[in-house]
């Protein structure tokens, strides 16, 4: 019997949820007392993991599964999780982990809780913590299944260091035959993903046209920050839908989340809300989004933008 | 080209979220339900299939006696019949079992749904269901292209979208890119009227167990008062930020 945890990684590298995933892994394993099992996919330094308490680790290493497949990858794991016994598998909630978790589940006949965000508050019965209702509520869910997979939500558990002396295992599983094809991958490059970043800068039809989006580009620039916006700024098409965040959109869960001009429906609430802190920049003191905020500036932000633009560039040379 | 929508019976996006039962049981009381959003979508592109290249269009639901408003309403968006299979949708794995169970009867060649439902937000059956049909299975899907028995589809992926090739039969686990939320249809009269003529089968389920349950929900703990900086003090903001935040 092991914890198995996928580490996920891209052109070779680690994302900071594989060491988010590892670091679960570790708390789970500790609490069965039992040992943590990773596997990788073509990862270029596994050795990494170690950091993070990865006593054994799965080295995957196969030029056909240099793009990710969500069948081959799932038949990967399953694979492994056969090889160790693992009874425990962790996934994490990145677009890639939430498409191959379902088919991890069904291939293993394992009861699968995804969006989990903590460690188990029991082990019998085994009792994790789920987000539900788009944020707005959570689920105390009892898994009974022998086998159990986890999906991590993003920035619930956090990265713990907890450095342990490892080894690394080459396996080779059987690639499975995926009737889906990748084509071609088309990416904006160049910019920081609403997915890897630690802060966003989120703005709305406050900011009244997309001709005025430069400032909102250049705060995001000096913050290292990932650009988005509200619904309606992507309904109106002054942004690209793939910068919607909110309910329909995608999710949020940063460190740092900066709204301007966004009034704060409910709706965009849901979707931004297991970001840690919040920011509003906003005219209206009314404005909903006042209440789910941790920090408020009232103000026109054609004003507060670009003097605070001013003032970070400052801080951060200081 | 036989087409199985998914629809899941969920609560509005602006509902108040409350539980009853100590705490054990959503509260509907006072809540408006409706066709989950990532399945409207998906419902509209289905009746762009029917439209431009002559597909019937089934819509399926997992649930008890309530929800049949909410297939009486894809009804009159335009799919040609429904079918409710009769248990509480209590488990992803479950009610993928159950719809496996459609799917493999009503031999369907494209099930489109929703890649999450705004109440559970599992993101668990559509990839459950392909894998228990032995289905190909396209996630996050944001373009679909059906020629003949070839598929071209587009998914979400991080900083932009992968092009996908494939083919029937499918499952798509959609989302908005599908159709646009200008696409979405709503319901008029004649539609409504004709919906009711509709045929609706229930069928009783195959008696699929739920290896989940859930013992409690909780509320995120109250939020304090948010901090207010004055526009004039912007340093005041920056110094919260890196000495109480500490998240720049």
């Amino acid at each position: 019997m092991s914890v198995l945890v996928f580490a996920d990684s891209t052109d070779g590298k680690f994302k900071k949820t594989a060491f988010e995933v590892v670091s679960y892994g570790k708390k789970v394993a500790e609490q069965l007392a039992s040992n943590l099992v990773v596997v990788t996919i073509n990862a270029t330094d596994a050795t990494e993991l170690y950091t993070y308490g990865a006593e054994k680790v799965l080295t995957v290493s196969n030029d056909s599964l240099s793009t990710f497949n969500a069948k081959e990858y799932a038949s990967v794991i399953e694979q492994a999780a056969v090889k160790e016994s693992a009874t425990i598998i962790v996934v994490d909630s990145s677009i890639n982990g939430l498409y191959l978790s379902p088919l991890v589940a069904v291939g293993l006949e394992a009861a699968y809780a995804s969006n989990t965000v903590s460690a188990p508050s029991n082990i019998n019965p085994f009792t994790v913590k789920r987000k539900a209702f788009s944020n707005k509520a959570f689920s105390n869910t009892v898994i009974s299944s022998e086998k159990k997979l986890i999906g991590l939500a993003k920035n619930s558990f956090g990265i713990h260091e907890n450095m342990v002396s490892g080894a690394l295992e080459s396996f080779e599983p059987t690639v499975a035959v995926s009737g889906v094809k990748s084509e071609s991958i088309e990416r904006v490059t160049g910019t920081v993903t609403i997915a890897d970043a630690d802060t966003v800068v989120s703005a709305g039809r406050g900011l009244k046209g997309p001709e005025n989006w430069g400032m909102i580009e250049e705060l995001a620039a000096v913050l290292g920050a990932a650009t988005a916006c509200s619904k309606p700024v992507s309904d109106l098409g002054w942004r690209p839908h793939g910068e919607h965040v909110g309910q329909t959109g995608k999710p949020v869960a940063s460190n740092l989340y900066i709204a301007i001009g966004i009034s704060g429906a409910i709706q965009h609430l849901a979707g931004i809300n297991a970001s840690k802190v919040k920011v509003v920049i906003n005219t209206d003191p009314e404005a909903p989004f006042f209440k789910a905020a941790d920090y408020g500036v009232v103000g026109d932000a054609f004003e507060v933008i670009p003097k605070l633009i001013e003032k970070l560039k400052a801080f951060k040379a200081a | 080209m036989k087409i199985l929508v998914c629809i899941s019976h969920v609560p509005d996006t602006t509902s108040k979220i409350n539980f009853t039962n100590n705490d054990t049981e959503f509260d509907k009381n006072g809540v408006q339900f409706v066709i989950n959003p990532y399945d409207e979508f998906c419902l509209t592109r289905a009746m762009w299939f029917k439209e431009k290249q002559g597909a019937k269009v089934t819509v399926v639901n997992v649930g008890g006696l309530e929800t049949e408003t909410t297939l009486r309403k894809a009804l009159a968006i335009g799919a040609d019949d429904a079918i409710r299979i009769n248990i509480n949708p209590t488990d992803g794995l479950l009610v993928a079992k159950e719809l496996a169970a459609v799917v493999k009867a009503g031999s369907y060649d494209l099930v489109l749904a929703g890649k999450e439902s705004a109440d559970y937000n599992g993101q668990m059956v559509p990839g459950m269901l392909a894998s228990l049909v032995d289905f190909n299975f396209v996630n996050g899907c944001v373009e679909i292209e059906v020629a003949g028995a070839n598929v071209t589809a587009k998914r979400e992926i991080d900083g932009g979208t992968e092009t996908l090739s494939t083919s029937l039969p499918l499952v798509i686990g959609g989302q908005k890119g599908i159709v646009e939320e200008k696409d979405l249809r709503i319901p008029n009269m004649r539609g409504i009227m004709m919906a009711r003529k509709k045929p609706l089968q229930v069928s009783e389920a195959t008696g699929s167990e739920a290896s989940t349950s859930i013992a409690s929900f909780e509320k995120p703990a109250p939020k304090g008062a948010v901090k207010l900086v004055d526009a004039d003090n912007l340093d005041e903001l920056i110094s919260l930020l890196h000495n109480e935040a500490k998240v720049i």
